[in-house]
């Protein structure tokens, strides 16, 4: 099993909802975020091209947070997904330091924290708070494994890309473009 | 041209608009671990080759100032710890593919260590020193009988400690200024050279004084070697590393590395050292503390440089 998210930038309005979504499923605190959403602009005018993306944890395959962490707080669980245990987290920082996707941040209580891809809804067979808030429906959570997964047709289907492939962390939040 | 933006809205303290999540702590006690194992490398290594009597700053009096390094060093990385109070968690494992674990464990070790060996030498400072009860008099005679055995397992731990410091920053790849195996040597050789001017700077004989003016020459003279690589490398290397190094050559960064670091820090205490083998009356207070003023400054500029440094936006 190896859990992944692929979100349609052709359909994302960038309307912010993935973000409150995730602020009010997992208790964020006040002036944090565990996703966010960016706006590119390519080219010069007049030939210019706008993308909007949601990103989040990447969730690597080869996860530099839970390589240095020093107490195995950052650990990985079904599919492929990282966590980070509060009460093995002695808010070092080097995970957030790790992090070329700056995707972590210390929580006000100290630990470190982060995406979780909703897990506690995906084991009760739900969609991560993200997905299901998606008024566009641009994103696509499952399971790599499955070759009936929606998110497994839709990388068959389109072109896709990631961020900061040369970072060489092997993320697991696919772009379609 | 591309223009990056985040729409929703992302202030999160420490991370935005640029990481910042380790502050001045870290490098001071980068600094600190740094001149610890400087000064214990050369005591175990002098004590090793039996030079007890002709280098006794370097082997005894200097060796005073590590575990007072060590333990100020380790209360700069507790404060900066957020979750303060799991720090044991630190105990429970060894993980050998974090530095910041395998260096928990080699502080965990050397500190003791440096205590027992500056404690063997306590009586011989203070002529009046009484240890009162029996069990520390004993003790006493035990690290004196096995100076030799406690030396081999310093000078090991004190390289290990010395390279930890810079191994610490290397292994982050997501920092390309700091994603360079060259950092562990170039860490390692300003850590040994910070001990050497300590060692001078305290020494008043005159044959110890001399030697230790010219390893820190040779110190001095790798670790500027090691720089010019550092940057070759940046140079050759990709974009992330090529911004990396753009700080450095006429980024904001340009002017207190070059100047303080390199100048102040590297290039005119080596210069004020040969002038002093050459005859010149120079104090050692001067040279001794620009070079320990160039290796905090080194460590600060490094620390804040590399979190800036970063794959998008």
């Amino acid at each position: 099993m190896r859990y992944a998210m692929a979100i349609d930038t052709k359909k994302c309005v960038g309307c912010s909802d993935c973000v409150v979504a995730c602020q009010i499923e997992n208790n964020v605190p006040t002036g944090y975020c565990r996703d966010w959403v960016t706006e590119t602009v390519y080219g010069s005018y007049p030939q210019l091209e706008l993308e909007l993306r949601s990103e989040r944890c990447n969730h690597c395959d080869n996860a530099p947070c839970v390589r240095c962490c020093p107490t195995g707080a950052s650990h990985i669980v079904e599919g492929g997904v990282v966590l980070v245990e509060a009460s093995k987290c002695i808010g070092c920082g080097a995970c957030i330091e790790s992090c070329p996707y700056d995707a972590r941040f210390s929580h006000p209580d100290g630990y470190v924290d982060k995406c979780t891809f909703c897990i506690h809804r995906v084991r009760k067979g739900l969609e991560p708070a993200c997905v299901a808030a998606c008024p566009t429906k641009c994103m696509y959570f499952g399971d790599l494994d499955d070759p009936s997964s929606d998110i497994s047709k839709m990388l068959k289907n389109r072109k896709y890309k990631v961020l900061a492939p040369e970072a060489g962390t092997k993320p697991q939040v696919y772009y379609l473009i | 041209m591309n223009e990056e933006i985040i729409i929703s809205g992302r202030d999160i303290p420490h991370i935005d608009p640029h990481l910042n999540i380790w502050h001045w702590p870290i490098p001071s006690y980068l600094f600190l671990g740094g001149l610890a194992a400087g000064i214990l490398f050369f005591a175990s290594l002098y004590t090793i080759l039996g030079k007890e009597k002709e280098l006794p700053t370097a082997v005894k009096w200097a060796s005073f100032v590590a575990p007072f390094a060590l333990m100020l060093g380790l209360f700069f990385l507790f404060i900066d710890l957020k979750h303060q109070w799991y720090f044991w968690r630190l105990y429970l494992t060894l993980r050998i593919e974090s530095p910041m674990s395998w260096g928990a464990w080699v502080l965990l070790a050397i500190t003791p260590l440096s205590m027992i060996w500056a404690a063997g030498y306590l009586s011989e400072l203070i002529p009046s020193w009484d240890w009162k009860l029996g069990i520390l008099k004993r003790f006493e005679q035990w690290i004196q009988g096995h100076r030799k055995l406690l030396a081999w397992a310093m000078i090991l731990l004190s390289v290990i400690l010395g390279i930890y410091t810079g191994i610490l920053l290397s292994a982050f790849n997501a920092r390309p200024l700091w994603n360079t195996a060259l950092l562990g040597p170039l860490f390692l050789v300003s850590g040994l050279s910070t001990g050497a001017a300590t060692i001078l700077w305290m020494s008043r004989n005159e044959a110890e004084r001399k030697l230790f003016t010219r390893i820190d020459i040779l110190l001095i003279s790798i670790e500027l070697f090691f720089i010019v690589h550092l940057f070759m490398g940046f140079l050759a290397g990709p974009a992330v590393q090529l911004e990396s190094a753009a700080l450095f050559l006429g980024g904001e960064f340009t002017l207190p590395f070059w100047g303080l670091v390199v100048l102040m820090g590297l290039a005119l205490p080596a210069l004020l050292e040969l002038l002093e083998l050459k005859g010149w009356k120079i104090p050692a207070a001067l040279p001794a503390m620009l070079i320990l003023l160039g290796g905090l400054a080194f460590r600060i500029i490094m620390v804040e440089a590399g979190e800036m440094t970063r794959y998008l936006y």
